[in-house]
């Protein structure tokens, strides 16, 4: 019996995506105005998290590259403002961005020149690797990093310094203009990742991705696409680690350690990497899911390892490509 | 001037000889079809040509230039492509994109990384014409893991020939589906290779496909020629294919 | 000069824990190509188990010489927990995309080092009761535990038993079979997943065996299993995946580079030790004796 529960709105199908995100958007700005501080302030991670894994899937999801080590660049951007912070006494997020993305930039086409040289198994121990020797350094030279104990980062000037955080109920306003500005780099690298991954470059990583060798026979230089793909992949996740430290006060070398490249691994699977939405989606569900996880148990690591497996296990495609799944079914009926 | 040219090409591997001393020409507009038994060492005259592989000793030679040190790419540019005997596509892509990634690259735009893929217009109508021409358009937005066999080995041909190149290679593109498909696929593709007057190399072991497209056929047997011209002489060469070919005597 | 053989020494005890943690890691993707990010945990296990056990003899006045006893109990421990780990979480995976099988053991992993802290919370469990099993031995006028002599010793035994086991017993032909072409193995009647459970039940107990015969000398802690692990890769990347041999030169390389390292240029020698992984990855991204 075909229930008609409620009545949808006509629209062709092709629109359907265009208004969910729309939908999407809105309630993303409706946010801070309907829910207290703590709420916002999460979902700001969350948007974080989103960008990092967009960057991240661009290798994994459309060509095909599965990093065991982008905790680096997330590291390198976070690593970056506070550096820019200590020892050059700069408070502008905007300056944290125009010069911390460079040098993620840098970073991931040097890490990347040499990664994309291998394939599979060895290109992902290969990353892990890499991004353990900055971790080391990060751990070791403490005088520059501050060693396991990190470096602090007090909140950013927004908007070319027009928007100063100090005084009582500043932790408030700051969370609230924090959101938006965070909301705001979110939608753009969103769109230009959507732009990246819909162009004739993000059609040859794809390719590459299906089969290297047709690639390499219809005449694209299958190591130069990776490596280009490897670069923009480490700088968006870079702007994410950017991002991130001032919304965190502090960064420590626990974001160059490997496992927090599996956290990011984790976020994209769990929001699907076949699609683009999918990890917007993860690493802002991760991110619930991780805040809930530690507040609720002590064996927070537990319970998340659990829900790996059984995500891997009975949803391999992820949130998103499994609600696609769902649509496909209910459509069909 | 013959389009392509091979000199005393060599090839071993190990100890076995897939290419020995090969000398032969391809004119430009020939169909020539490639075939021999398992081993004769076709595929590998195939791979050397496209740099897939690197010849031991020998030169090839392409509109009179040595290309020999070309690699694969450099060889796509001046004008050479290939399909696959075991089919490789972009399974997880459309049908159209397959074609249309081709296009992109023959036309140097794959650097392009501000601009949506779906907004160019030439390449949108170039990739639709190939879609009609080998018989694809209803297929055109499926992924081209989910076509049937027949489809797919077109498809595969299809993505060498939207290189426009002035050599086409093809590996079996027959192989693996029924005979009324071969000829489906064959009368395809060489309608298209004809109409747009690019030379063709064929390896096909289906000798009645063989006999019936080929202006010329180049019998290769352990590495060496053994026979080479037009179908009626190979076919009156009865003792070459009937030994070889395991065929009653014609 | 003595000064020398104790870093010498030093060295080989690493290493013989290295090898034991590296060779399990090795044999378990030589056989079934999977690269279990959980192996460091699993040496983890077995260093907590072997604590535990040895605790308990402790309080029942065992003397330390029938500790070490407890050594082989905790490796087996391990091996019966990859027992229940590989029907459960890797068979579901054979046939899926690399990527699903290195998710399911990072989750793995992520189970474990929280197991660990369920069962035996967050204090660091130390068994140095064991030591005294092993007398002190003399070098130039320098003391040295003799027990960091015995794990050399289980190293080579180790290193012996396993090239014995692979290279000259019919199972070993089993291994070597089975890793060299499943598919081919299997029609040919061999039963595949009986390889594998074996397989993976030794890398196991080879982890655990690790983690057994480090405790007495370096406390369980957690996440000691989180930090082998990159230990290990770099060893097997240096030595080849898949070579017994290479990880027992692979181990005695990082080991050695290791003690040089913490003596010489300190800030730098874990960064040293995977740049050298980075380095061989990328001039030789199969290792010196490995198979692709």
């Amino acid at each position: 019996m075909k229930a008609e529960a409620i009545a949808l709105p006509r629209l062709p199908a092709r629109l359907w995506p265009w208004a969910a995100i729309a939908l999407g958007l809105l309630l993303l700005i409706l946010v801070p105005g309907i829910v207290g501080t703590y709420q916002t302030q999460l979902l700001t991670y969350g948007l974080v998290m989103a960008i990092a894994a967009l960057g991240f899937n661009l290798l994994l999801g459309y060509t095909g590259l599965l990093s065991f080590g982008h905790s680096a660049y997330f590291g390198v951007g976070a690593y970056t403002v506070a550096f820019l912070l200590q020892y050059f006494g700069i408070r502008s997020m905007e300056l944290y961005i125009l010069l911390g993305v460079p040098v993620a930039a840098l970073v991931s086409a040097i890490l990347g020149y040499v990664c994309v040289r291998h394939t599979r198994i060895f290109f992902g121990i290969l990353t892990l690797a890499l991004s353990q020797v900055l971790w080391s350094l990060a751990l070791k030279f403490f005088w520059v990093t501050g060693g396991s104990d990190g470096l602090r980062v007090s909140r950013p000037t927004l908007l070319a310094g027009t928007l100063e955080f100090t005084g009582s109920g500043s932790f408030q306003r700051f969370i609230f203009s924090y959101y938006y500005y965070v909301l705001a780099v979110f939608v753009i690298a969103a769109a230009v990742m959507w732009v990246i991954v819909h162009s004739p470059f993000g059609k040859a990583l794809q390719a590459i991705r299906d089969n290297e060798t047709r690639a390499r026979f219809v005449g694209l230089r299958v190591r130069r696409f990776r490596w280009a793909a490897f670069l923009l992949s480490g700088t968006f996740t870079g702007l994410a680690g950017i991002l991130w430290v001032p919304l965190n006060g502090l960064t420590t070398p626990d974001i160059l350690y490997w496992p927090f490249s599996g956290e990011i691994v984790f976020l994209t699977l769990l929001g699907g990497f076949r699609n683009f939405t999918g990890p917007i989606v993860g690493g802002i569900v991760f991110t619930y899911i991780k805040t809930y996880a530690v507040a609720t148990t002590e064996y927070w690591q537990l319970l998340l390892g659990a829900v790996l497996v059984i995500l891997v296990l009975a949803l391999p495609t992820g949130i998103v490509g499994g609600l696609a799944q769902l649509a496909k079914r209910l459509r069909a009926t | 001037m013959s389009l392509l040219q091979t000199v005393e090409l060599r090839k071993r591997f190990g100890a076995t000889r897939a290419c020995e001393g090969l000398n032969f020409s391809v004119e430009r507009g020939e169909f020539l079809s490639l075939v021999g038994s398992n081993g004769a060492g076709k595929t590998t005259l195939v791979n050397l040509i496209t740099a897939h592989v690197r010849p031991d000793s020998g030169r090839i030679l392409f509109e009179d230039r040595d290309i020999t040190g070309f690699s694969v790419t450099a060889r796509i540019k001046a004008g050479i492509a290939r399909s696959f005997q075991i089919v490789n596509l972009f399974d997880a892509m459309s049908v159209f994109d397959n074609i249309a990634l081709s296009v992109f690259v023959r036309d140097g735009k794959t650097a392009k990384i501000a601009a949506l893929a779906d907004a160019d217009i030439d390449v949108r109508r170039e990739t639709r014409e190939l879609l009609a021409e080998f018989g694809l358009a209803a297929k055109s937005d499926l992924p081209a893991g989910e076509l049937a066999q027949g489809e797919r080995k077109l498809l595969d041909v299809a993505v060498a020939y939207a290189l426009r190149p002035k050599l086409l290679l093809l590996d079996e593109p027959t192989s693996g589906v029924s005979s009324a498909e071969k000829a489906q696929i064959m009368d395809t593709v060489s309608a298209v290779v004809r109409a747009g007057a690019v030379t063709a190399v064929v390896i096909e072991h289906d000798m009645d496909v063989v006999f019936r497209y080929s202006d010329r056929i180049l019998m290769m047997h352990e590495g060496a020629f053994l026979a080479d011209g037009p179908p009626e002489a190979i076919r009156a060469n009865e003792a070459v294919t009937s030994i070889l070919l395991g065929l009653p005597p014609v | 000069m003595s000064i020398l053989i104790i870093q010498l020494l030093n060295s080989l005890f690493y290493a013989s824990v290295l090898f034991l943690i590296a060779a399990g890691l090795s044999l378990i993707f030589g056989v079934m190509r999977i690269v279990n990010l959980a192996h460091g945990s699993l040496f983890g296990v077995g260093a907590y188990v072997a604590a535990w056990l040895v605790g308990r003899a402790v309080n029942f006045g065992v003397p330390p010489i029938w500790l070490l006893l407890l050594i082989p109990v905790a490796a087996s421990a391990v091996a019966v927990l990859g027992m229940i780990i590989e029907p459960l979480l890797l068979r579901p995976f054979y046939r899926r995309a690399e990527e699903y099988q290195l998710l399911v053991t990072f989750g793995l992993l992520l189970i474990l080092e929280d197991l660990v802290r369920l069962v035996w919370g967050g204090l660091p469990l130390s068994a140095d009761t064991v030591m005294d099993s092993m007398p002190i031995v003399h070098i130039g006028g320098l003391l040295y535990p003799g027990y960091n002599i015995f794990v050399i010793g289980v190293g080579v035994v180790a290193a012996l038993a396993l090239w014995f086991g692979i290279y000259r017993t019919k199972f070993g032909v089993l291994l070597r079979a089975t890793s060299q072409d499943r598919r081919m193995a299997s029609a040919l009647g061999l039963d595949v997943g009986r390889v594998y459970i074996a397989a993976f039940a030794i890398g196991c107990f080879l982890a655990g065996l690790g983690g057994a015969i480090v405790v007495p000398s370096h406390s369980a802690v957690l996440g000691m299993g989180v930090e082998a692990l990159v230990l290990a890769f770099v060893v097997v990347v240096v030595g080849g995946l898949g070579s017994l041999k290479g990880a027992l030169v692979g181990a005695l390389i990082v080991s050695l580079v290791r003690t040089a390292g913490i003596q010489f240029f300190p800030e730098v020698e874990l960064a040293v030790l995977y740049l050298i992984a980075a380095l061989v990855l990328i001039a030789r991204p199969t290792g010196l004796f490995g198979t692709a």
